[in-house]
């Protein structure tokens, strides 16, 4: 049997604010899968990745993650638990006036000791590492520019070469090519994922395009209104699920190049 | 859900009472500090003003005495960069400690949210005792300490100045964008390289520029401290005030505004740097 990537037993999770996110969610994933998450703006995908992330504490209910319990362990394991979980934001976390090698090496700060990165701040420790992974995502001659020369597309490729580096155990991705055209996309996605399977890592991404989901994902869980509407292999999500899914866009589904966001 | 549709802006009256407020507070205070404009120009405070600069003019530009200056000078910057660098040195864990930003605990599940909290307490006390008493007292109190000279000084600009910086840096890295250290934080990076690699790149010229602003101060202060007996400029311009040496005090001024002028200039070349 496989590893368990993470598992939540009757998680529910309200916002401080009172607003219920999420309620009563069962659901595992094992090393290995991908998943693609989707649903309208507001169905709670993203509370849903920050949950797996443990930066949000379920309001009840228990959440595992790569085997252990992210609540009920020490600031130093939670510190090395962190550094296996690698995440892909929306808009890239990176300060403009960094270069494009030092945020990409920044992926592997939760798992260096300090002097390696005090070092790094004199000379790159690692070139051939960042080089690579921006390679694959045909970014590599930007190696050596600083963040604020680049694109809103070409930065947020930077923020996915960072966790190729990182190499985690799971990946969490919060709609990561939303700035980026088809055909990038694309090449973005299928970098991740081949990534994640090559190193027998579990990936889940949260999509706003319904397309890119069923066209690489195998598995896909619809949310709505905090709760999971579906939960499927991408063969048997039907058309008439997916309007039901989008109902409150006015059975307009979303996909790539669309605007709305 | 429904929603009041406003006509009128909801928030004219907050701000209305707010500026009354203010005003009701501010008019005594400016009575109780016996704030009066006119007294400067009336003729006999004119006359004793006139005479008092007049003093200054010419100022003594004799070698012997320019030597003086320059050695008090050179003592002065001494005292304050060394003042400075040592507030720098208890500035920056302190204001590390404190920046909220950076807590780990702040993201998440950790064991050491009490501890955490606590110790930010205690650097938050300390930063404060550091800087509400006013340098000279600390200066008064140290040269009793360490006799007349500069290093009662250094130390008690290192003290305040250490309080201030300490405030401030944690200010200027609470408003900077948080993400980028958020983000390193959430893949395991200790609080140090979520701000080397996440507040400072952003936060660098702000803080530098400030510093070099309170290296300024430090120059002021170091002159005050001087009349206390700590040495450098302030210490050459108490013996030339005593002595009601005119023109001695306004070339000790005339060298206080080129060194801010200086302070200035190294600030911009500086920001230039890591712009």
């Amino acid at each position: 049997m496989k590893k368990i990537a993470f598992s939540f037993k009757n998680v529910s999770f309200s916002h401080s604010n009172g607003k219920e996110a999420l309620r009563n969610i069962n659901i595992s994933a094992t090393a290995g899968e991908s998943i693609a998450i989707i649903g309208s703006s507001g169905s709670g995908k993203t509370s849903f990745l920050n949950l797996i992330a443990s930066s949000l504490r379920p309001s009840t209910g228990s959440i595992t993650v790569l085997n252990v319990d992210p609540w009920a362990i020490s600031k130093g394991q939670l510190q090395r638990l962190r550094s296996q979980i690698g995440l892909v934001h929306q808009a890239a976390p990176i300060p403009p006036r960094q270069r494009v090698i030092t945020a990409v090496l920044a992926g592997r700060l939760g798992q260096w000791p300090l002097w390696r990165s005090l070092l790094s701040l004199i000379y790159p420790v690692d070139i051939t590492g960042p080089q690579s992974c921006l390679q694959k995502l045909d970014l590599a001659d930007r190696l050596f520019d600083r963040c604020d020369r680049l694109s809103g597309g070409q930065l947020q490729r930077v923020g996915v070469a960072r966790v190729l580096y990182q190499a985690p155990h799971l990946f969490l991705a919060d709609e990561p090519v939303s700035a980026m055209d088809p055909v990038l996309s694309d090449l973005t996605i299928q970098c991740l994922l081949e990534d994640a399977q090559s190193r027998d890592a579990c990936f889940v991404a949260s999509l706003h395009a319904v397309d890119i989901a069923l066209r690489w994902f195998p598995r896909i869980i619809g949310l709505r209104d905090g709760a999971i509407f579906f939960d499927l292999p991408a063969s048997e999500v039907s058309e008439s699920l997916l309007q039901q899914l989008y109902e409150s866009e006015r059975g307009e589904l979303p996909k790539q190049g669309s605007t709305n966001l | 859900m429904s929603r009041t549709l406003y006509v009128r802006d909801p928030d004219a009256l907050r701000r209305f009472s707010v500026a009354v407020i203010a005003l009701v507070i501010l008019w005594p205070m400016i009575q109780l500090a016996q704030f009066d404009v006119f007294a400067l120009f009336e003729v006999s405070n004119l006359k004793v003003f006139t005479n008092f600069l007049i003093q200054f003019f010419p100022p003594n530009l004799q070698a012997s005495f320019l030597a003086l200056v320059l050695k008090a000078t050179i003592e002065t910057l001494a005292m304050a960069t060394a003042g400075i660098a040592l507030a720098m040195l208890m500035a920056i864990p302190l204001g590390l400690i404190i920046t909220y930003s950076l807590s780990i605990s702040r993201i998440g599940p950790a064991s050491g949210h009490q501890i955490a909290r606590l110790s930010r307490y205690l650097a938050r006390m300390l930063m404060l005792l550091l800087r509400g008493i006013p340098e000279i007292v600390w200066a008064l109190l140290l040269v009793r300490v360490f006799g007349l000279g500069p290093i009662a000084g250094v130390l008690a600009i290192a003290i305040t100045y250490g309080g201030m910086l300490a405030k401030v840096y944690s200010e200027i890295l609470e408003t900077e964008n948080t993400l980028p250290a958020r983000a390193l934080l959430m893949l395991g990076s200790s609080r140090i390289n979520a701000f080397l690699y996440g507040l400072l790149p952003g936060a660098s010229q702000e803080l530098a520029s400030y510093t070099i602003y309170r290296w300024e101060c430090a120059v002021r202060a170091s002159v005050v401290m001087g009349f206390v007996g700590a040495g450098g400029l302030g210490q050459l311009m108490d013996q030339s005030m005593k002595m009601l040496n005119g023109s001695e005090v306004s070339t000790i001024l005339i060298v206080f505004l080129l060194l801010v002028l200086l302070a200035d200039y190294i600030s911009l070349i500086i920001r230039r740097q890591l712009a």
